[in-house]
């Protein structure tokens, strides 16, 4: 069991460390997540009611494309270095190392992104009494959608230039997220209750907790064939 | 502690439509090192990944000390070291690093371990540097040092020597003939046969199909 851990915390040190010394893969997503959603209010219209009327859609397209754009990158590098085979052939179990990376992708992309949500809901006009509620959604949201992406990443690593399909067959998965996220958000900025569409955030989080990573080891295998 | 043996009996692969190895066998015991050769596309590469299991065979079995590789291939794994024809190296950490983390992740690695195995084979004098900074042959020595490492009874090496100068060439030989000595085997696809010592060595040769 402690090896296990132990396991799992080399996986994602190493991951963290390889991020950090190279900050701009890391930081792409953020910036494009910045970007998108302060064009909204140049393009739309300054009027704070009607930006609060469209922040949680605004914010939610934002945060899942800003995602997509991450889960590319999930498995690639080790594929094309070999790290992947490796893992394959350690004596560990694959589907636990695959969940490390997962777990390491979520750290540096996913909560960054939930971190980054206030203040981008602050640009469009939400009052910071949403703020928490706002964040916890995201957070919530990017879990299940990084262990989505574990799969779908993992489904494509045998295809060059995957990303365009990577997309088409981790957005029909995402919908539910989607629809439920913004639901989330726009109840945080009413003051209303989030308890409905967290249960069920929290629901598709825990389905991908316990499935994804064994669909994401059966996959990586055959790619390795 | 028992010899160990690995055997493998009329293996047939395809890959895709083609039809790559068809009816290799082999036997190597404690001590043995086993010569894969062959021309470019003859199929050593699918030999190894077959053994190692990454490739499961059409027919014919794999055997390590007896059982099927895939009854029980965590086990397998763990008492084994593969080396593509690509160093799996990260290029942004450093040799010490990456050894740390690869090596890590199949047991518990000591600093002073790796510093040693680095020094053994040559690479003690980039050890810090990063990895996007070595040259080919550097990072050979460096994924040779995981394979040193691994301390496990079975190498499957894909072109070890691969990259490597003169001096490598034999410490490649210096490094196959350790590994035997302690009991253990080693597999190794090769063009340029290793300097290893004679006895105990065995060949398989492939033909383009």
């Amino acid at each position: 069991m402690s090896s296990a851990v132990s396991c799992a915390r080399l996986v994602i040190g190493r991951d963290l460390r390889l991020a950090f010394r190279n900050r701009t893969q890391l930081l792409h997503p953020l910036l494009f997540f910045a970007i998108v959603t302060t064009l909204f209010p140049l393009a739309l219209t300054p009027e704070p009611s009607q930006l609060r009327d469209v922040a949680p859609a605004v914010l939610w397209v934002g945060a899942l494309l800003a995602s997509l754009l991450a889960i590319e990158f999930l498995f690639r590098e080790d594929a094309q270095d070999g790290t992947l085979e490796q893992y394959a052939l350690s004596g560990r179990s694959l589907t636990w190392l695959l969940f490390a990376k997962t777990v390491s992708h979520w750290l540096l992309s996913g909560l960054p992104l939930a971190l980054m949500s206030p203040i981008v809901a602050y640009g469009l006009a939400v009052s910071p009494a949403a703020m928490p509620g706002i964040a916890a959604s995201v957070a919530l949201g990017t879990i299940a959608l990084s262990l989505l992406g574990a799969i779908s990443a993992a489904l494509t690593l045998g295809i060059r230039r995957g990303g365009a399909l990577l997309s088409l067959l981790t957005l029909p998965l995402a919908v539910p997220l989607l629809i439920f996220g913004a639901q989330a958000t726009a109840r945080a900025i009413e003051g209303a209750s989030l308890v409905a569409p967290m249960y069920f955030l929290a629901a598709c989080a825990v389905l991908g907790l316990t499935l994804a990573p064994l669909a994401a080891a059966a996959a990586v295998r055959i790619s390795l064939e | 502690m028992s010899a160990h043996r690995l055997s493998g009996d009329s293996l047939h692969v395809f890959r895709g439509e083609r039809h790559v190895l068809r009816g290799v066998s082999f036997v190597a015991e404690g001590g043995d090192y086993l010569e894969v050769t062959g021309s470019n596309g003859a199929g050593k590469t699918s030999l190894l990944r077959t053994i190692v299991g990454l490739v499961h065979a059409e027919s014919g079995r794999v055997r390590w000390n007896g059982l099927d590789i895939h009854a029980d291939a965590g086990a397998f794994h763990a008492q084994l070291a593969y080396l593509g024809h690509e160093s799996p190296l990260k290029a942004d950490l450093t040799p010490r690093e990456n050894l740390h983390f690869a090596i890590g992740i199949r047991r518990r690695v000591g600093g002073d371990e790796i510093a040693r195995a680095l020094a053994e084979t040559g690479a003690n004098g980039f050890a810090d540097r990063p990895v996007r900074t070595l040259s080919a042959g550097q990072r050979r020595r460096v994924a040779l040092a995981g394979v040193v490492l691994a301390a496990v009874p079975l190498w499957v090496l894909d072109e070890p020597a691969t990259h490597l100068d003169a001096e490598g060439h034999a410490l490649v030989g210096r490094l196959v003939d350790r590994q035997r000595a302690e009991g253990g085997i080693v597999i190794a696809a090769v063009h340029a046969p290793l300097p290893v010592a004679g006895a105990g060595t065995r060949r398989i040769g492939l033909t383009l199909q």
